[in-house]
């Protein structure tokens, strides 16, 4: 049998240790138990199911807990898609009490599927206008909204000497050749927003518009963060396409630290998406979710709307962060498309948008 | 060239109980079949079974419907020979590496081994960006016009998976005894006739067992696919999640779910059959590793170029992570232990990283208690046809984890364990288990062509001299299956590390794993967001390598020779 060798003694101590310290931490499964039992103990927990982009400050957080006297439980996974698809295959046995994040492209689904519980929230002024149509018993309530919008490099057009493009024509103009770079519509929810756009735009000449896109050159990508971050001149890895599909807050992150930004966002391209909240019909705790979605259009969670989930409080009068009042400019006639009609043609919208873009 | 022994375990046969065997084999299978039924079998059928009986009435025609679709046939045949050739490429390229790093003695070589396998756990969506940064219009490979082609997709695979080859393949020739290749060497053999006919012939059991685990990766992984094939390319797995996530058309998900299924199955068959009758002679020796001659100049060579190849886009990351404002910084890492730019995260990253750690300890010692009684249960020397058939089975039924996608898994868990006994959709057990099933396979894989080559006849002889079965498992198989297990551990515990598919599907928002965290920095706007991207995933590139240096020298030498 060899000895351990002296000189090998101490790093072999120090992985020892390593490991002894690993295998301290790892007690998630035995310690795991703890939260459920204190939320039982405190007699009221209420639990939120969301997509990935839901976040609210501690301090709000503790404001619902402390008014209500719930505790709040939040369950994140997944985009508004995977979200509203988990609502429809739970229904009647949810995973949790309210559901935030489904937003009026995928929210037919869901009522169709009688996810929700008609509810008796006092709508705050200016959140009526944002209501689903066609949702007559008001199980939805709308708390956020955002537009999707072509956003170009103001920076990189000054540099060029060209006119940035301004209108959804512009972009098939073969001066702009080559320098779109946009989501999927079938992969991700921000390219679906765009194809709804064009479909608002040109009705049924919609695929003529595509295949004259796609002919100018337009960069598909699998995803929003794809698409800003690798391709876009002002995105963190510098690429080299300046028009890009993003959002109508997006010129309030690109501040150049001179009192400026250095994109904007093009408002005659913008589709509107808006976020709702609902009971779920089974719901453990039917009163605390009812609480949680009033709180959603509260003073506090429309406030912190904005530096939290990047997107505008649906409430009217609610003050924007600086940045935001300044640079992020909603537009006033943002593109829309009937949710019923979206609920019934998505699919077969989406399966003719593949053949016209993977021609 | 070398001469096989004759196999004479049949002709001696120590006094052992009929019902014995058997109920070793329940005993020893029992809790892995029960987890696999709980946690893979019940969720995938419970969401096959959605897509038959749509309405709660079977509808097989429109399943059958989605079969017959000419997308189907495509997508089919674009991920077989994506991960065919992808998995070719990692074979050649991973044997010469297993070999230099495994048996040649050099400096550093415990720090190459480590940073090798660092690749397969970094987050997809970051290689993505990393990969095209490099190949994309601007990038500086971008003149190859690569960007968006399967090439992209074929390197983004070999990127990952070729970590696997070098551990799997490494594991098993590291302890190879070598004097046979001496001997055909001293005899006259050329060096790569000695390898032709000597040395793998007696790999062959790990590099099949390898390429297999390799080709099942690159089949169903979807990341690399979505992100490096732009729009124009989909994959089976690929097109499950679009099916699912996007379209909620189960019946379409359940067609290709079962067809990805049939294709797990036939290539488990075929991948049994080729690694079947190993030798079960081949000595295994505690390992001796040797300083290099001439002769291995091409193995180092491949490993160099390998170590190239992996480090282009794992540097693009670390230079990423440096840059702040165009100018050089470690604002980036000194940002981790905040939520982000305009509270990006709801916990920080450094957080994020204990999450990752604890959750990877439990999914790495789940893993290896099943993987270990898997293996322990398939290799035991069959009696009848029907024994070795069951045993068979048995070894196929744990790989298929790596068959099924991630978002079928996903809905299953929502849709089967939702009441009493197994209301567990809440569990905190629920990432460990899951992330300990993908890690599985690799496990098996593993320790089944070492336990494979031990001679049955030693156990036999232990047996003979009174042991128990106890006793003869820590007297023979401990001893060769001590190396084996570390590596085993070190890859579980990175693929629990780097796991994201069932993850991001599971995990609660406060205890989100660092990948998790990493795909939401990397979704959000805001400079700072994207820096800390990169920064964490360097982080998480550096903690992998950390723990698998850590097991490196925890390979003691002396147990080798118990």
């Amino acid at each position: 049998m060899r000895s351990i060798s002296a000189a090998h003694a101490p790093t072999r101590l120090a992985a020892v240790a390593l490991t002894v310290s690993l295998a301290a931490t790892g007690c998630s499964l035995i310690g795991s138990g703890d939260d459920d039992a204190r939320a039982e103990e405190a007699g009221g927990e209420v639990v939120l199911v969301t997509h990935e982009s839901f976040s609210l400050p501690d301090e709000v957080v503790a404001a619902f807990e402390e008014e209500s006297g719930y505790e709040l439980v939040v369950r994140a996974a997944g985009d508004a898609g995977a979200l509203t698809n988990k609502l429809v295959l739970t229904q009647g046995n949810p995973t949790g009490d309210v559901a935030f994040g489904v937003d009026n492209t995928f929210a037919s689904r869901a009522l169709e599927a009688d996810v929700f519980e008609a509810s008796d929230v006092d709508l705050p002024a200016g959140a009526e206008t944002y209501l689903l149509e066609g949702d007559a018993d008001r199980a939805l309530t709308p708390v956020d909204n955002a537009s999707v919008c072509v956003n170009v490099d103001d920076t990189w057009f000054a540099r060029k000497g060209i006119a940035p493009p301004q209108t959804l024509d512009d972009l098939t103009d073969p001066r702009y050749q080559d320098l779109f770079v946009l989501p999927s519509a079938a992969t991700s929810s921000v390219g679906l927003a765009f194809l709804l756009t064009t479909i608002d735009k040109y009705g049924e000449d919609w695929p003529g518009y595509w295949a004259d896109l796609m002919a100018n050159g337009a960069r598909l990508t699998s995803g929003w963060s794809d698409a800003y971050q690798t391709d876009f001149t002002q995105g963190g890895g510098k690429g080299d396409r300046p028009i890009v599909l993003s959002y109508d807050s997006s010129p309030a992150f690109t501040v150049d630290g001179k009192g400026g930004t250095t994109t904007s966002a093009l408002l005659d391209t913008c589709f509107r998406q808006v976020e709702y909240a609902g009971v779920l019909a089974g719901a453990a705790n039917p009163e605390g979710a009812q609480a949680l979605v009033q709180f959603l259009v509260g003073p506090e969670v429309q406030a912190a709307l904005p530096d939290s989930m990047y997107v505008f409080p649906v409430v009217a009068g609610t003050e924007l962060p600086a940045d935001w009042a300044k640079f992020a400019e909603q537009p006033a006639e943002p593109h829309e498309v009937d949710p019923a009609e979206v609920a019934e043609q998505r699919d077969d919208w989406l399966t003719e948008w593949r053949d016209v873009t993977s021609g | 060239m070398a001469r096989r022994h004759e196999r004479v375990s049949a002709s001696i046969r120590p006094p052992v109980r009929s019902w014995g065997r058997p109920a070793s084999l329940v005993a020893l299978a029992l809790l892995p079949v029960v987890v696999l039924g709980c946690f893979f079998v019940l969720p995938v059928s419970g969401m096959v079974a959605r897509g038959f009986w749509p309405d709660g009435e079977l509808d097989a025609g429109a399943v059958l419907d989605v079969l017959t679709r000419a997308r189907t046939g495509q997508v089919v045949w674009f991920t077989v020979w994506t991960a065919a050739v992808a998995t070719l490429v990692a074979v050649l390229l991973g044997l010469p590496a297993a070999y230099a790093l495994h048996r040649l003695d050099f400096p550093l070589r415990r720090a190459v081994r480590a940073a090798l396998l660092v690749p397969f756990v970094l987050p997809t969506v970051v290689v993505g960006v990393a990969f095209r940064q490099l190949l994309g219009e601007a990038g500086p490979l971008g003149f190859l016009g690569l960007d968006g082609t399967p090439v992209a997709i074929v390197a983004g695979l070999v990127f990952f998976n070729a970590a696997v080859v070098i551990r799997a393949v490494g594991a098993s020739w590291e302890s190879l005894d070598a004097r046979p290749a001496e001997a055909a060497a001293a005899l006259g053999a050329t060096p790569l006739q000695v390898l032709r006919t000597v040395t793998l012939p007696a790999l062959r059991p790990a590099i099949v067992s390898a390429a297999s685990v390799v080709f099942l990766f690159c089949a169903t992984s979807f990341g690399v696919v979505l992100t490096l094939g732009g729009t124009e390319y989909s994959s089976v797995e690929t097109e499950i999640y679009l099916l699912t996530t996007n379209f909620l058309d189960l019946p379409g998900a359940a067609a290709l779910s079962i067809v990805q299924l049939v294709a797990v199955v036939s290539l488990l068959a075929v991948a049994a059959r080729l690694r079947a009758t190993p030798d079960p002679t081949v000595v295994r020796v505690p390992p001796r590793p040797r300083r290099p001659g001439r002769g291995d100049l091409p193995a180092a060579a491949m490993t160099g170029l390998l170590l190239v190849l992996v480090a282009a886009p794992v540097v693009t990351l670390v230079l990423g992570s440096l840059r702040v404002d165009d100018a050089w910084s470690l604002a980036n890492y000194r940002a981790l232990d905040s939520v982000g730019e305009q509270q990006a995260l709801v916990v920080p990253v450094t957080e994020a990283l204990v999450t990752s750690l604890r959750t990877a300890v439990d999914a790495t010692w789940i893993s290896l208690l099943l993987g270990l009684l898997v293996a322990l249960a398939v290799t035991r020397r069959s009696r009848s046809r029907s024994e070795r058939r069951i045993r068979g089975v048995l070894d196929g039924f744990f790989m298929l984890p790596l068959g099924v996608s991630a978002a079928t898994l996903g809905f299953g868990f929502l849709i089967t364990l939702d009441r009493p006994p197994l209301d567990l959709r809440d569990s905190a057990l629920l990432v460990p288990v899951a992330q300990a099933l993908v890690a599985l396979p690799l496990v098996v894989r593993t320790l089944v062509p070492v336990l494979d080559g031990i001679d049955d006849r030693q156990r036999q002889a232990a047996a003979s001299l009174g042991a128990g079965p106890l006793r003869t498992l820590l007297t023979v198989d401990a001893p060769v299956l001590w190396r084996p297990l570390l590596a085993a551990a070190g890859f579980a515990f990175a693929a629990s590390l780097g796991e994201f598919g069932a993850t991001a599907f599971l995990a609660r928002d406060e205890s989100a794993t660092l990948p998790v965290v990493i795909f939401r920095l990397i979704g959000r706007p805001g400079e700072m967001n994207f820096g800390m991207a990169l920064a964490a995933s360097v982080v998480l590139a550096a903690t992998t390598a950390l723990v698998m240096l850590v097991v490196e020298r925890l390979r003691v030498p002396s147990l080798g020779a118990l």
